[in-house]
């Protein structure tokens, strides 16, 4: 049984449809990419997936025991974050606020989760560091860290190497590889680097252009569409 | 010297001084803990815009000579912070606007009722020391202190109790919100919590400059520390320090209360700014 199975679902804002006709089921283990260009839909279809928007119709269906809060979300830093006075451990702390309910503080074996998630990332000797001095690569390890606290089933990344240098991004990507593999955490990446996309993913979703491409990795290299979009990002795959 | 702390003794033999001292570190305690979080969410001037929204019901209450205005002043401030905190993202108009927009008009609608129906002799003095604090800070009534110590250990209560869950909608609503926490209820109670703190603090230091209480010491913790445990609480201790300070300064010199608090409040950001330059900022 599939994790996340989306049938017909449209989505828009305001009354303006921006994506419809989405079908696509995700099973535990995969690593699907969301590709499109800019105002595709891509962030609303991620906001709909966290269930923080709803779809104008059609449905999304959690399954195979995933519960919808049970999604690890490494969302776009935002302006806030920046200047925030907070420790790195304060931050990847807070991932395991779902699992408190209305009890006031943590307890001992959710600050053993954090610190497990922050040594797996190799961030454990930065958890008394402030976060907002930390380089841009090493802030995304805290918020994943974060994310991996809050679950241990999937992870739904936005742009997860926006900004970062080449070097870093690779390693970015290493790191969601191999948490995909050896954990087997199932990714949901959205991303405009659409040569990593087919590099690292096992499924692609192409959104933003009719009809969409649902599928495996090899059969989009083979698509149309596939073809066309990776000719026009200059995408030299083997 | 020596006179100074004579003339203070003397002054702390009268009760009312001693209430209004409670009171005021109560009031600075309260509205620091709450700042931090404020000033993270680019809130800052939520103090601002609600104090003018209690200013503006409280001249509605004068004018309709209500004997307990709290009756009207704290449910109207409470109405306002939940709609400027709670609207969020999707208000057709966003946060500073908002804000803005409900200060001015609330301002300019107490200042003309009172103009237009009061009674008063002295309409001036009136508002002047509704806006700037007056020495109602110093006729406080016993039941009043009880009321203000009752809801400031409701609030501290709050702000450590759910000490996690404001951290964590603080840092990123969105992801709280993702991962199952119930970050709208967590907001509402911000919201609440303010509301209450502009109320009390309007007795201290006057509808205009409680933002400074709410700022003031966030800011001068955020120069210096870097953890979001020791912000909050270096900023209460500066908030106490600051208006325990600024209340003895206009005992002893006269000036007025509130304005002598907030410049202390000013002093103190300008050693924290130093502080945090020269150092670099303290790891913590």
């Amino acid at each position: 049984m599939a994790q996340i199975i989306c049938e017909d679902v449209v989505l828009g804002y305001e009354g303006k449809v921006v994506v419809k006709g989405l079908n696509f089921s995700v099973f535990c283990g995969d690593y699907l990419c969301i590709v499109g260009e800019n105002g595709s839909g891509k962030t609303t279809l991620m906001k709909a997936l966290l269930k923080l928007k709803a779809p104008v119709s059609g449905q999304i269906l959690t399954g195979d025991g995933l519960k919808s809060y049970e999604i690890g979300y490494l969302p776009q830093q935002t302006t806030v974050q920046k200047d925030f006075p907070a420790s790195v451990e304060e931050i990847v702390l807070s991932g395991c606020l779902n699992r408190c309910g209305w009890r006031p503080f943590y307890k001992k074996e959710e600050r053993q989760i954090a610190e497990d998630n922050m040594n797996k990332l190799g961030i454990g000797r930065l958890a008394k560091r402030c976060y907002r001095e930390l380089s841009g690569g090493q802030q995304q390890r805290v918020l994943l860290a974060r994310a991996l606290c809050a679950t241990r089933k999937m992870l739904l990344l936005d742009e997860p190497v926006a900004g970062l240098d080449p070097v870093v991004t690779v390693e970015m990507y290493e790191l969601i590889t191999r948490l995909n593999k050896e954990d087997g955490i199932t990714i949901i990446m959205v991303s405009h680097d659409i040569t990593a996309a087919v590099r690292y993913a096992s499924h692609i979703l192409h959104i933003g252009y009719e009809p969409l491409f649902f599928g495996v990795k090899a059969d989009y290299l083979n698509s149309d569409v596939g073809r066309s979009f990776m000719a026009v990002m200059g995408g030299a795959v083997q | 010297m020596i006179d100074i702390i004579d003339e203070l003794a003397l002054y702390f033999q009268y009760p009312f001084v001693r209430y209004a001292m409670i009171v005021g570190v109560l009031i600075a305690l309260c509205s620091s803990l709450l700042g931090v979080t404020l000033v993270l969410k680019h809130f800052s001037f939520i103090g601002d815009g609600l104090s003018h929204v209690a200013f503006g019901a409280m001249a509605v209450a004068t004018v309709l000579s209500l004997t307990n205005d709290m009756v009207l002043i704290l449910p109207v401030t409470l109405v306002s912070a939940i709609l400027l905190l709670c609207s969020g993202q999707n208000a057709r108009i966003k946060g500073d606007a908002a804000i803005a927009m409900i200060s001015v008009g609330a301002l300019a609608i107490g200042y003309l009722v009172m103009n237009v129906f009061s009674t008063s002799a002295n309409i001036t003095g009136d508002v002047c020391s509704t806006l700037f604090g007056s020495t109602s800070i110093l006729t406080l009534t016993k039941t009043e202190v009880w009321l203000c110590v009752g809801l400031s250990v409701v609030v501290i209560a709050v702000f450590i109790l759910f000490y996690n869950k404001i951290f964590a909608v603080t840092f990123d609503e969105k992801f709280a919100m993702a991962t199952g926490s119930k970050a709208k209820i967590y907001n509402l109670l911000i919201a609440v919590i303010i509301a209450l703190i502009i109320v009390l603090a309007m007795n201290l230091v006057g509808a205009l400059l409680i933002s400074a209480l709410v700022i003031f010491p966030a800011l001068s913790a955020m120069r210096v520390y870097k953890s979001f445990k020791s912000v909050v609480i270096c900023s209460a201790v500066v908030s106490v320090v600051c208006a325990m300070l600024g209340m003895l300064v206009s005992t002893v010199a006269g000036t007025p209360v509130g304005s002598t608090i907030v410049v202390v409040d000013m002093v103190a950001f300008a050693m924290f700014c130093g502080i945090g330059m020269f150092a670099g900022g303290v790891r913590a």
